[in-house]
């Protein structure tokens, strides 16, 4: 019998990127140290989150440039609600928050966000570029406006926990995100809404004739991203202590990045989370790699272009149509 | 403008074939080109016009057999080559830019330019209204062409070709959109483009045309030249034989099956154009299909044959209208979800590719797609059981595979229409619809279809079958409804079955 084919398709990315963690260890003493890798898992795991949900709105075609920009809302959000509550001074109102009502409502914020997106495209038919690119700068504005361009900060060292701490000797972003990629990945295997997922990016047309009700299911995905890019947004605002306006500012990109070095096909139907999770790792090494090498961070962001560009040159080349 | 003393053979097609994987579209066809006239071509749909046109337009370029121009032999390299030898095809489908103006569609590619390499709009709208003038249209030239109405998108189409030096020009269809003032008004055009030498090459279904317009008329029938004669000799009843006439081949035998009570019945179906208000695509359609029975609709193409069987199955949703019962109870269907789930309706698509299957995926995932649910263990999609189901389809049909984890991108047109039958079947329909089930693929497999449907009305289940094939509509059907323009236009019991008076009903102006 065929192996499966997902285990193929990621192979390459995966001994690119044994490859290149040799090479760091031998190039920088202090790559393959401990510290460093809990401190590179730790960084990926806010890219991370992101990219999965990329991954399910690019597996259907469609892409999603309002990540970063969600990312910031959320987090304030969070330390907003937390900090202050809500408070109504005309009808002497004041709501507070505890940690996990502010990280629901956090998280609900960027579901809600990423449904609009969702909404747009299938009710309005608004290419998904430009529906994204239109929240990228609503949510962005929104979140000016929510923090009037400061950033929120001392939240409590319960509420950093999600960002700072340990448990079971992984820091907890590394377990947030690892849970993130088991449950999606088995979603996208093992349910009919990640199957439909698939079958809209491969052929959109034959899905509706099949009877997939594709409007629900993009909605969907743009709302998961929704959702992931909140999970995101949380840790990084618990890691910093601190919510800034200016937080995600480019991370769409990084993002895109992950997915088509993971040999996700941009054009929708052919990809995987667990190659999403190969490319972010890819982009994480390289980047704390090139920082321990002292390279100067104008050649990091050339290098990083680089192996975008190869990544994709490597995947065509070995796809003959 | 052009060249050829009139009545001289300009342009030659010798013993052209042409290979298809699985099918041969031309079989050593001659055709003659005669300098300042009409040459119509016939045939029914899948004759081998369209391909024997990409021909001689230098669309495929990988054929055998000679072209000889103007006694020369040529082989094109592209259509940008023909067109320079002065051969201009003109298709059913328009080629225009809809936001450039006029003169810069008719001089796309080929701008003039000033000394310093800039585009000379000035020249370009001069040279363009100069072309435009001459057929008698009198139109700014900076305009948009989307502003425009088809018809005048039409002579902006010919003025393009006329840009360059045309000797031969091909029609495809070209009044297939019009209306009859703009009909007229294009075959006005067309006699005084032969009086000045030109050949035109023109293809229809429509017979009144032929008679209107045409000097000569070559018949193609199953990819091979069966006449050429002038027009004035033949007659219209004539042609027709000449288009359907061919040999019994041995062909799949239907079985008698009691015919059952009515189970889809639509009443009054219309689907308006989109965006031309007043013109249908469907025109008020009434018929019923009973269990255990096939009908068959013939029509050519354009007639709304796919439209109908498309809102059957719930497509056209939001802007059609009429009524549709399923066994003699009114349903709505709002989508082809509801169609399946509610009325219990398949629809087999006509282009399996781009409408029945998702290529990049395996067969198993493509079986399963229509009825995930019949996969599921715990709520959850089960591998092993879509796996064991699609190996009991792919033994059933005789798939030919070797796994059913074979993307279906690698299997042959027969096995990739047998998936998509095997996901309708999956969903265990009670009504089946299938568009030209067994276009492109080989003769066994055909037959293997055709016993297929056979068995399905055996067991009760109600089929429509869209065919555009004679021998194939025939055969399988118990009764045959033609379409022509939106319209029904005839039903045929099994025992007035006769492809000349089938077409007769399908052709338009007839």
């Amino acid at each position: 019998m065929e192996r499966p084919k997902v285990d193929i398709a990621i192979l390459q990315p995966l001994v690119a990127l044994t490859l290149m963690m040799l090479a760091m260890t031998i190039l920088s003493e202090n790559f393959a140290t401990q510290d460093n890798l809990f401190n590179v898992a730790r960084q990926i795991s806010v890219n991370l989150c992101i990219s999965i949900g990329m991954t399910m709105v690019i597996l259907t075609g469609g892409i999603d440039l309002s990540v970063g920009s969600i990312l910031a809302f959320t987090g304030a959000i969070a330390a907003g609600l937390l900090k202050n509550g809500i408070e109504w001074e005309g009808a002497n109102l004041y709501i507070g928050f505890t940690i996990l009502g502010a990280t629901v409502a956090a998280l609900a914020s960027g579901a809600l966000m990423g449904w609009f997106n969702g909404w747009m495209i299938t009710r309005f038919k608004v290419p998904p570029f430009v529906a994204t690119l239109g929240m990228l700068t609503i949510a962005r504005g929104a979140t000016m406006l929510y923090t009037k361009g400061f950033p929120i900060t001392q939240l409590g060292d319960n509420f950093n926990y999600l960002g700072t701490g340990w448990f079971l000797g992984m820091p907890m972003p590394v377990w947030i995100s690892l849970a993130v990629i088991a449950i999606s990945a088995f979603f996208m295997r093992k349910t009919r809404t990640g199957r439909h997922i698939y079958a809209i990016g491969g052929n959109e047309r034959a899905a509706l004739l099949s009877g997939v009700d594709v409007k629900r299911v993009k909605v969907f995905v743009y709302t998961i991203a929704g959702v992931l890019s909140g999970v995101a947004g949380l840790l990084v605002t618990a890691r910093l202590d601190s919510a800034q306006p200016n937080a995600g500012l480019g991370y769409e990109l990084d993002s895109i990045a992950a997915v088509v070095i993971g040999g996700t096909s941009l054009s929708g139907g052919n990809g995987s989370i667990m190659g999403t999770v190969i490319g972010a790792v890819i982009i994480g090494v390289l980047n704390n790699g090139l920082v321990l090498m002292n390279v100067s961070p104008f050649w990091q962001q050339v290098i990083k272009g680089s192996v975008i560009l190869l990544a994709v040159i490597i995947d065509r080349s070995q796809r003959k149509d | 403008m052009t060249t050829g003393r009139p009545n001289a053979v300009i342009m030659e097609a010798r013993e052209i074939s042409k290979q298809f994987p699985g099918v041969l579209a031309l079989n050593k066809v001659n055709f003659n080109i005669y300098a300042g006239k009409v040459n119509a071509l016939v045939g029914e749909n899948g004759a081998g016009k369209s391909t024997l046109m990409n021909i001689l337009s230098g669309v495929y370029t990988e054929y055998e057999g000679e072209l000889l121009l103007g006694g020369q032999k040529v082989a094109f390299r592209d259509t940008t080559d023909a067109r320079s030898a002065g051969i201009s095809m003109i298709h059913q489908e328009l080629q225009l830019v809809p936001y450039l103006s006029i003169a810069e569609n008719m001089f796309l590619g080929r701008e003039p330019l000033t000394r310093v390499g800039l585009i000379d709009e000035k020249k370009m709208r001069q040279d363009a209204t100069v072309v435009i003038r001459k057929l008698g249209y009198d139109a700014d030239v900076r305009q948009n062409v989307s502003s425009l109405r088809v018809g005048q998108q039409q002579i902006v189409e010919i003025a393009k070709a006329l840009t360059l030096e045309v000797r031969v020009l091909i029609m495809d269809e070209p009044t297939s959109a019009l209306s009859a003032s703009e009909t007229s008004f294009l075959f006005g055009l067309i006699r005084s483009l032969a009086a000045q030498g030109m050949a035109i090459v023109y293809i229809t279904h429509k017979m009144d045309e032929l008679a209107r317009l045409a000097d000569t008329v070559t018949v193609l029938r199953d990819g091979c030249h069966v006449s050429e004669s002038a027009a004035n000799n033949v007659t219209l009843d004539q042609i027709v034989r000449l288009m359907v006439g061919r040999d019994v081949r041995d062909f799949f035998v239907k079985r008698d099956h009691a015919k059952g009570p009515v189970k889809l019945r639509a009443e009054g179906i219309s689907l308006p154009k989109p965006g031309q208000s007043g013109r249908f695509l469907l025109n008020d359609i009434s018929f019923c299909v009973h269990a255990s029975e096939v009908l068959g609709i013939y029509g050519l193409m354009g007639s709304g044959r796919t439209e109908l069987l498309e809102t059957l199955f719930g497509l056209h949703a939001s802007t059609c209208t009429g009524k549709l019962s399923i066994e003699e109870t009114l349903v709505s269907i709002l989508g082809p979800a509801d169609a399946m789930n509610a009325a219990g309706i398949a629809l087999i698509p006509e282009d399996r590719k781009s409408d029945g299957l998702i290529l990049n995926m395996d067969i198993a995932k493509n079986i399963s797609l229509a009825s995930l649910g019949s996969v599921l263990k715990a709520g959850l999609l089960s591998e092993q059981r879509e796996q064991v189901q699609a190996d009991a389809y792919r033994e059933k049909l005789s798939i030919k595979s070797y796994s059913s984890r074979q993307e279906v991108k690698k299997l042959s047109g027969g096995n990739q229409q047998k998936v998509v039958l095997s996901k309708w079947l999956l969903t265990h329909p009670r009504i089946m619809l299938l568009d030209e089930p067994t276009r492109g693929i080989d003769i066994n497999a055909k037959n293997e279809i055709y016993r297929l449907i056979d068995d399905l009305a055996s067991q009760g289940m109600a089929i429509i079958v869209v065919s555009s094939e004679f021998p194939e509509i025939m055969a399988i059907s118990d009764r045959i409804v033609t379409l022509c323009e939106g319209r029904l236009s005839g039903e045929f019991s099994r025992d007035e079955f006769k492809e000349e008076t089938i077409l007769r009903a399908a052709l338009p102006g007839n």
